[in-house]
């Protein structure tokens, strides 16, 4: 739809990094419309995960697999922002932007092995970022390392006159501390999110960090956010419907791709989005339109607008007792192959897949998908911490020390490794941080 | 578009009538035979395993309210699923809670003052802009809604 467009104005975030310095090094794909949880249904084609052709999962494969060919099952990257994710894990950049409307910036984080922030809703300015569901979206911040990315959301967080539901609180650029006084934290494991499609391996990863912060003297307690089983319902009627209105600017008028049909406007439209979009977002928009049917407003939009503040306030019920951050597993297991993660369609894997993360984006909390470890297959696994409201720094602070404290293995590319003369240097680009 | 508005009423009714069938003509001509096609299949051959929620009504009433064509039976099918998983929020209890419509509604929405302070780029958007006519975006008449199912000659007229 957008083909050929050339935006005539940089987006907020876009701007304030250009103008602290950064080079822009080029656009990343992703899914259409940044609907889908694999970055397998972008214009361009699917996103191949760097990690497919890393050391560390072709050493495994050898072992299973003869004589098969070595590009023919290479993984997914997660989405929808994998591109994104790829880049920053193939050492391509320093830090790269995503969206956040359900997982998209966390789900190709923790499967390419990167760090993925999702910063409060309102602290990032969204002029600029091409809207899916204008309550829940934000920009979203990919990194190798957790200090990378503080350095960034120093530079982007803060007030926006352009784009109206950014807070006017003040905000500073922040340094993080090397110590997190873990003892004096208290950490809660949701048990709803002890979900049964979740992989053992996940699920071991999840509880050694529990285990481990226990250990450095921090409270772990078990907590409940009960409306979690709705929490992907909720979120696939409020996204569709929010989808239906704002996809409706794309009509080939003034901007995009137009049709050749010209015996009426309807027509014209109706023809250029037929065009422009893939079955993916027309799904989107079609059961958008019908959950705001006259007849079916109250029970689904209305209803889901009313589940979410249920499931909000679940979220500020946990904080207000007394806990700092939440634990919980980012993706249900490691990437999958491409060919079998098309087996299903993009609305049941996107249900599938969201089901960690999209409950943050309905509360507008901060979280941050931190890479773990690699699985029995040599693939990344990702935790995610969730933090209150507007407590992004100390966020970070916790996920930085916890960052440390499991020394993520860097991926090895044949590439990088014939650059490199030495297993240190190759440790050192993993944080290539500007204070160095 | 203006000088069909102005015209007396037969004439209009004649104009658009031809416009209609120009339309479809060119609709089949630029390979919407498909669409059509399927849609008049959808209708002849009742799926028994579909719940029939989305009624051949529904299909329409879509079709046009979102100016996007469903295009096959398999986006039927998928919109059913997500109706029947939308479904499920019945269960929760939600009496008495207000509906959210952003986490932000305990702030004061910023509103800046109406003065303006960028601008004069009209070049640079009208270049994004297929059809432009000095600084007019041309569009094609307006007022003339899409067909329904059952005014759709495609095959008699071309």
């Amino acid at each position: 739809m957008l083909k050929g467009y050339v935006p005539p104005y940089n987006a907020t975030v876009v701007q304030k990094l250009l103008d602290k310095g950064a080079v822009l090094m080029g656009k990343t794909n992703l899914d259409e419309f940044a609907m889908g949880s694999g970055s397998t249904d972008g214009v361009f084609g699917p996103v191949k995960n760097p990690w497919s052709y890393s050391k560390q999962y072709r050493e495994k494969r050898k072992q299973k697999a003869h004589g098969e060919n070595e590009d023919s099952n290479w993984l997914i990257t997660g989405g929808s922002s994998g591109g994104s994710a790829a880049a920053v894990a193939a050492f391509t950049c320093f830090a790269a932007l995503g969206s956040d409307t359900g997982g998209s910036t966390r789900n190709p984080a923790a499967h390419c092995g990167v760090v993925g922030f999702k910063p409060s809703y309102g602290l990032v300015s969204r002029h600029g970022l091409i809207p899916l569901v204008n309550s829940m979206d934000v920009p979203g911040i990919l990194t190798r390392c957790v200090d990378d990315a503080a350095i960034v959301l120093g530079m982007l967080a803060g007030h926006d006159p352009k784009d109206s539901t950014t807070i006017q609180d003040p905000v500073k650029p922040f340094t993080l501390p090397t110590s997190a006084d873990v003892n004096k934290l208290c950490i809660g494991i949701p048990k709803e999110y002890l979900a049964p499609e979740l992989s053992s391996e996940v699920r071991s990863f999840w509880s050694k960090a529990a285990n481990l912060f226990e250990s450095e003297g921090a409270k772990v307690i078990e907590v409940s956010l009960p409306h979690t089983s709705y929490s992907i319902v909720c979120y696939h009627v409020l996204c569709t419907s929010e989808v239906a209105s704002n996809m409706a600017r794309f009509d080939g008028l003034e901007y995009g791709h137009r049709c050749d049909i010209n015996v009426s406007t309807e027509a014209m439209y109706a023809a250029t989005r037929r065009e422009g979009f893939n079955d993916v977002v027309r799904g989107r928009i079609l059961s958008g339109n019908f959950f705001l049917l006259k007849e079916n407003y109250e029970n689904y939009f209305i209803k889901a607008q009313k589940v979410r503040r249920l499931i909000a306030n679940d979220f500020v019920n946990v904080f207000n007792s007394g806990v700092d951050v939440l634990l919980t597993p980012t993706t249900l297991s490691e990437a999958v192959p491409y060919l079998e993660f098309i087996k299903e369609d993009n609305r049941t894997r996107s249900a599938q897949d969201d089901i960690f993360t999209q409950a943050v984006n309905m509360a507008g909390l901060p979280a941050v998908s931190v890479p773990v470890a690699l699985s029995n297959q040599g693939l990344p696994i990702g935790l995610q911490f969730i933090g209150r409201a507007f407590c992004d720094q100390q966020l970070l602070k916790i996920a930085k020390w916890f960052e440390k404290q499991v020394q993520f293995p860097v991926i090895q590319l044949q590439e990088l490794m014939d650059d490199c003369s030495s297993d240190f240097e190759i440790e050192k680009l993993s944080s290539v941080s500007l204070k160095q | 578009m203006s000088s069909l508005l102005s015209a007396p009423s037969a004439l209009r009714e004649d104009a658009l009538r031809r416009l209609k069938r120009e339309m479809w003509a060119r609709a089949v001509k630029l390979g919407l035979r498909s669409w059509v096609g399927w849609r008049r299949g959808f209708t002849s051959k009742a799926d028994p395993q579909r719940s029939g929620r989305v009624t051949a009504e529904v299909i329409e009433h879509l079709e046009r309210l979102a100016l996007v064509d469903f295009g096959s039976l398999e986006a039927v099918a998928r919109l059913e699923k997500a109706i029947a998983f939308a479904d499920r929020l019945r269960a929760v209890d939600t009496d008495g809670v207000e509906p959210m419509e952003s986490v932000l509604e305990d702030r004061c929405l910023y509103l800046r003052s109406d003065n303006v302070v960028e601008g004069n780029c009209a070049e640079e958007l009208l270049q994004n802009a297929h059809r432009v006519v000095e600084e007019y975006f041309v569009a094609p008449p307006g007022n003339i809604s899409l067909p329904k199912q059952d005014e759709q000659e495609p095959f008699s007229h071309i």
